[in-house]
């Protein structure tokens, strides 16, 4: 492997720069004494960051936005691991239109979608509601979740499947002692990242969520709407610090390249 | 009663026939070897007798019990994995224990009958280590302990010993003989390695195409092919063109000599290349010219043309001087030595 | 006879509850919204279930629809093109680093993705606005001395939207890198090939595969992002996105809505596809 020029360094490190800027001065605004919006230049002061709590709906669309990850993961995976392991070991007629359906929400714009839960859910009574959310989200976190166990379930050889078979296991022990242990690292990163996902999702959600349902990203989005204060930089600080955290827990754990790259193929 | 019976197996995918018409009966503790190049049957049956591929056509019979419409999780037969097929999430010991715990055998005989698995493979002190951390003739090990353990009705094995390097093949060749022959279980045995094949079994069962080619012995089976391929298949072999004169006698220009079955006109002989000897001046025999001559250790192989086809023979390293290229020679065989090919088998 | 068969039914068993989700959460809320885009719409009658041209009769001949439209691709596609020629020395550059860095500078790249749009959109209103960073040191290093427009502007937009969507491209960028044989390069040199020429006739020519599927889903992204443009775009300057969604949520004329995203819609697969399949076999050998 050759070293990268000086001139490629330079390139590289405005570069990181580009990338972390936005993010930094969230953060560093966050911290300011100031009534408006300024850099701490006299010292930082955590006033802001006191401030969420006087903002109840913060906090609260902050906990539906974990409930709501949670739950629509949860349904996507289990969804997700018996159609990838079919779509990985069997070939059947349909299966690659299945497969393309199932990816469809990627393709899909999210405008469009929340759009087009909008005017399905206002039909049968569902909008506005919690379960509506989740119901949405199922759909738009499951390539992600799908992508993940159908690259892990590809990876198993199936002559360890048909040992324990042979040793007298029947399918649901099959499944249980032998197939989930060997596809846990693809449902358990599959999971994450359908979470993360749900998480960060403001363009569909935006269409449907209600006042009284309302995820974090859709509160701060019609915060900012209205007014761009240190107290939207002290939330949205939160939230860089609580990704980076997970993002650091995250590689130790898995290793990111693998998470990510190691999918783009499927 | 035989202990296994296939009667008439078949097996098609779509249209192309992938074994067809398969008779064998394997009497109980007797080492069977399915053996032929890829593609021809032999994987597929086993895994009809094991019952990952459905039968199409013809009968599995296990003492009398048509095995076909059980389910392969009730068969209860071991089987030994080409990839091993170990569960990479379990220990050695716990590996060897799922088949015991299927059975709801309790926990203080699973533990027993797991240690005595592991000592008959010889992997005592081995229970807590985890398969990725051993080398492939251990992770063998324990797959041979995993389907043993079971007491199996049959042992299958799988072309078991392929991911082997040389050495350690033929050190797990005897010590499996050596453990089939100590718990007399009755195995099946499907490789590609005709030496594997000849070491370990007390029958071989050629097959090419789907079908079965010849079922005996290995001495028997190398010693008089059934046909070119098995004549081909089953270490060198010179199928040498002569002329039969209808009364039992083949001639190859002035060699004569008997052979039963011969009918009038060309046949084919097939003769191992280590039967073939130099005739002693005066005797009787076929000339050939040799063409080339390569030293291979313990013995001489040449290459030679005659009268009768392109040849190949061997010559012991023992001292005595070796023809050399170009040179013109006397050979000769015993009528014993030769095996009478089918009429219209030429390949 | 019968385990064959059910084997052969098993693959539906297992997608079965995934595609009767899907039936019913995506292709009956689809096809509604296209039902609803054909579907008249007034001010005090509502939405009026005839089937009408009307809304797609308005997006075509009317300048203000058209205007918008235009933008949003003219953004998709400069956005793409910013993405392309930062992306591509970006990934070839993180190619080559040790892995130890190459893991710290991933998290420094890809992170950002796992971090809501809207913390990263506010991010730039900060940086970008009339007193923000970029601003103020532009104006004290002498280069400007009015501040210049950047919130409200296509610019700024643009420049957001990079930050949103380069992630993409140099993971798809990178992804082909790794599939280079990585002797290749002074397989080129031995032939006395010079730095530039490696670049441009050995190693530009088999990650293009790669480019141009990072350029797909960027060119989709940009085409459909919605929470950017709105943030620092504004009610002034709107994107088709932005558009469907006041029509929806302000105007509450959700036919028009629908049609607008009916037309989105229906150009990026358009676009994808097409450009999918013109890839495909442009560079099978390379896909193989």
């Amino acid at each position: 492997m050759r070293k990268n020029s000086p001139l490629a360094l330079c390139f590289h490190a405005l570069f990181v720069i580009f990338m972390l800027a936005p993010l930094l001065i969230v953060c560093v605004v966050a911290f300011t004494p100031e009534g408006y919006l300024s850099l701490p230049t006299r010292g930082p002061s955590l006033r802001w960051f006191k401030a969420i709590f006087d903002y109840p709906e913060f906090i609260r669309a902050f906990r539906d936005s974990l409930w709501l990850a949670a739950l629509s993961s949860t349904v996507a995976i289990m969804l997700a691991v018996p159609a990838a392991l079919a779509i990985a070991r069997h070939r059947f007629p349909g299966r690659e239109a299945l497969t393309t359906l199932f990816m469809s929400p990627l393709m899909v714009p999210h405008v469009v979608l929340g759009i087009a839960f909008l005017r399905f859910f206002t039909q049968i009574g569902l909008s506005g509601t919690f379960l509506g959310l989740v119901l949405s989200h199922i759909i738009v976190v499951l390539p992600f979740a799908l992508r993940l166990v159908l690259a892990a379930s590809y990876g198993i050889d199936q002559r360890i499947e048909h040992a324990a078979i042979s040793l007298g296991a029947g399918h649901a022990t099959v499944f249980r002692r032998v197939t989930l242990p060997l596809i846990l690292p693809g449902v358990v990163s599959g999971w994450l990242l359908a979470a993360i996902n749900s998480f960060d999702e403001v363009t569909m959600t935006v269409f449907i969520a209600s006042p009284a349902t309302v995820t974090l990203p859709v509160r701060m989005f019609l915060y900012i709407q209205d007014n761009i204060d240190p107290l939207i930089a002290a939330v949205s600080a939160c939230l860089i610090a609580l990704t980076a955290g997970l993002l650091i827990a995250l590689d130790r754990l898995f290793g990111l390249d693998r998470l990510f790259v190691g999918t783009g193929k499927g | 009663m035989s202990h296994l019976v296939l009667e008439g197996l078949g097996k098609s995918y779509g249209s192309a026939v992938a074994v067809e018409g398969l008779d064998l009966s394997v009497e109980r503790g007797e080492f069977v070897s399915l053996l032929g190049p890829s593609g021809c049957g032999k994987t597929t049956t086993l895994q009809m007798i094991a019952g990952f591929v459905p039968v199409d056509r013809g009968r599995i019979l296990l003492d009398g019990g048509d095995l076909v419409a059980v389910p392969p999780n009730k068969r209860g037969l071991g089987i030994v994995f080409q990839s091993y097929a170990l569960f990479p999430h379990m220990t050695v010991a716990q590996n060897i224990a799922f088949g015991l715990e299927m059975r709801g055998i309790d926990k203080a005989e699973r533990e027993t009958r797991t240690l005595e698995a592991m000592a008959l493979v010889g992997l005592k002190g081995f229970a807590d280590r985890y398969p990725r951390r051993m080398s492939g003739g251990q992770q063998q090990r324990v797959a041979l302990a995993r389907a043993l353990v079971i007491k199996p009705a049959l042992l299958l094995l799988d072309e078991p010993l392929s991911n082997l390097d040389a050495k350690l093949r033929e050190e797990m060749q005897s010590e499996l003989r050596q453990i089939q022959r100590s718990i007399g279980t009755t195995t099946i045995l499907v490789t590609h390695d005709q030496h594997e094949a000849m070491a370990l079994s007390d029958r071989i069962v050629l097959m090419n195409q789907g079908r079965v080619e010849q079922i005996g012995a290995p001495d028997a089976v190398y010693g008089k092919p059934a046909s070119a391929f098995v004549a081909s298949f089953l270490g060198k072999t010179n199928v040498l063109r002569g002329t039969g004169d209808g009364s039992g006698a083949v001639s190859i220009g002035a060699f004569s000599l008997p052979i039963a079955g011969a009918g009038a006109g060309p046949v084919q002989l097939a003769v191992r290349p280590e039967r073939l000897s130099l005739a002693a001046a005066g005797a009787s025999g076929f000339e050939v010219r040799v063409t080339s001559r390569v030293f291979q250790g313990a013995h001489w192989l040449l290459t030679a043309d005659s009268a009768a086809g392109p040849l190949i023979l061997m010559r012991h390293n023992d001292g005595q001087p070796v023809p050399a290229e170009g040179e013109t020679v006397t050979l000769s065989f015993a009528p014993s030595d030769a095996a009478l090919l089918a009429p219209g088998d030429a390949r | 006879m019968n385990r064959a068969l059910s084997q052969r039914a098993t693959p539906y068993w297992l997608t079965g509850p995934a595609l009767l989700v899907f039936l019913g959460l995506v292709v009956i809320p689809l096809a509604m919204t296209v039902l609803l885009s054909f579907y008249d719409w007034g001010q005090y009658k509502g939405i009026v279930p005839e089937f009408t041209l009307k809304n797609f009769h308005e997006i075509f001949t009317d300048s203000y629809f058209f205007e918008i439209f235009l933008r949003t691709f003219r953004i998709a596609v400069l956005v793409t093109l910013f993405c392309m020629l930062i992306g591509v020395p970006e990934a070839y550059i993180l190619n080559r680093m040790s892995p130890a860095w190459r893991g710290i500078c991933l998290l420094a790249i890809i992170g950002p993705l796992l971090v809501s749009v809207v913390a990263r959109t506010l991010g730039w209103a900060l940086l970008l606005g009339s007193t923000g960073l970029v601003n103020q040191g532009l104006m004290a290093a002498g280069l400007i001395r009015a501040p210049l427009e950047f919130m409200f502007t296509e610019t700024g937009v643009v420049v957001a939207l990079i930050h949103v969507l380069i992630p993409f491209m140099i993971l798809a960028v990178w992804a082909s890198l790794q599939r280079l044989d990585p002797q290749i390069e002074n397989a080129a040199l031995s032939l006395g090939a010079g730095r530039l020429t490696i670049w441009r006739r050995v190693i530009l020519p088999q990650i293009v595969p790669g480019m141009l599927s990072g350029g797909i889903i960027v060119f989709a992204l940009a085409a459909s992002a919605f929470a950017s443009p709105a943030i620092i775009g504004g009610r002034r300057l709107k994107v088709a996105s932005t558009l469907a969604y006041d029509e929806f949520l302000n105007t509450l004329n959700w036919p028009l809505g629908a049609a607008v995203a009916v037309l989105l819609l229906a150009a990026l697969v358009a676009i994808t596809v097409g450009s999918n399949r013109l890839i495909e076999r442009r560079y099978a050998q390379v896909f193989e």
